[in-house]
């Protein structure tokens, strides 16, 4: 009976070679360094899932996810990306070990559970004989347009919609928060021994920088002087060194 | 094992895209490696969810008002053979993907990439402020900075 099934799935060499795709290219992100080929795995990789998406009937989510994921999102990275440096430093095996060992326990366990999940593609699961299967027989009455999904995302579902345009809103705000709307973007800037740091003025400064202002104030206008001594040091050794050099 | 296979490899193959994305987030230091990371995840999820709506011999679920005619050979093949008591199928017959995981998914997409604005914004102010995005030069000029106030205080 099993294999009637699958004798009926033309689809399934399709399917193999999307999901060998797929490890191939999400594998190769794990080995890769250059951050430029990273960002555009990760967009060849939302481009080949959107492509098992219409294989699943998916139709509607493919399109949004080779828009949004591999469009979108790629753009978005780029970006960040340009800013930084343009390859990430090696990781040392030391610390692979513990991520390795929780992913690989995670994994297991997520195995042990297949076997209570329903075959793919099996017509009487119970997630296919719900309610999702009544939206389908009700948006032929009910709605009149041909496409259940939109039926569905617009008007049975209409208030998760609206959640959902509440979160893109607030995450706008909240990058346009970030990247500078309050003026204090790239005023303060952190080093290593901490003496080049001006007063922290982002609201987003932590307290306890707040509370110690005054002393960076003070390291700051101390490590200013330094500098400016430094500098007229400098300066007056080139005065010599031109003088001999004349 | 063997129905593991057959029936159920698309949980294995998501299972281990999920678990190659989750490695990714934990191991790399790199923080815009970590977002690629967590979006490979999140795509992920998206195929174990549209995988168990999916329904073998069915179509996209866009019904076609006028469309007795055109029926699906592999679906009246299921219906003679008479096995799928409890589908629920359209007046035409055809026989329809589940549209619900397709919704769900739809709006996970648009809220994935709402949060990865906001990640990669947050990355731009790390970087603006300690003029890199390795995490482990980041815990390092972190410490090097609390340890001089603390000094001064």
């Amino acid at each position: 009976m099993m294999l009637s099934s699958y004798a009926v799935a033309p689809t399934i060499i399709l399917d193999l070679a999307l999901m060998a795709i797929l490890i191939i290219v999400a594998f190769s992100i794990v080995r890769m360094r250059s951050l430029f080929a990273i960002v555009m795995l990760q967009g060849v990789y939302s481009l080949v899932s959107a492509a098992w998406f219409v294989s699943l009937d998916a139709v509607d989510v493919a399109f949004t996810e080779a828009a949004v994921g591999a469009g979108v999102s790629t753009v978005l990275m780029l970006a960040a990306m340009l800013l930084a440096n343009r390859k990430s430093d090696p990781v040392p095996i030391s610390k692979q070990i513990a991520p390795l060992l929780v992913v690989i326990v995670a994994g297991l366990a997520m195995f042990y559970a297949i076997g209570d999940m329903p075959a793919f593609g099996d017509v009487n699961s119970p997630a296919n004989t719900g309610v999702g299967m009544d939206y389908i027989e009700r948006t032929t009455k009910e709605i009149h347009i041909p496409n259940v999904v939109t039926a569905v995302l617009a008007s049975y579902r209409g208030y998760d919609t609206f959640g959902e345009a509440v979160v893109i809103f607030s995450a706008g705000l909240g990058v346009l928060l970030l990247l500078g709307l309050n003026g204090n973007a790239g005023r303060w800037t952190a080093s290593p021994s901490g003496q080049h740091t001006y007063p922290p003025m982002a609201p987003s400064a932590n307290s306890r920088l707040r509370s110690s202002r005054d002393n960076i104030k003070s390291v700051t206008s101390s490590a200013v002087k330094k500098t400016s001594v430094s500098t007229a040091r400098k300066s007056k050794k080139k005065r010599f060194k031109d003088k001999g050099d004349n | 094992m063997s129905s593991l296979i057959l029936d159920q490899y698309n949980y294995a193959v998501v299972i281990i895209l999920m678990m190659t994305g989750l490695y990714v987030v934990f191991a790399s230091r790199n923080l815009i490696k970590k977002l690629v990371g967590l979006s490979v995840f999140q795509t992920s999820v998206f195929l174990l969810y549209i995988t168990i709506g999916k329904v073998s011999g069915g179509q996209p679920p866009i019904v076609e008002s006028h469309g007795t005619d055109h029926v699906n050979s592999e679906t009246t093949l299921f219906a003679s053979i008479g096995e799928l008591e409890s589908v629920v199928q359209s007046s035409s017959g055809v026989l329809y993907s589940n549209p619900l995981p397709h919704v769900l998914i739809l709006t996970a997409i648009v809220v994935g990439v709402a949060t990865l604005a906001i990640g990669l914004s947050l990355v731009v102010r790390v970087r603006e402020v300690y003029g890199t995005i390795e995490e482990d030069k980041i815990e390092e000029y972190d410490r090097i900075y609390y340890k001089e106030i603390i000094e001064r205080q």
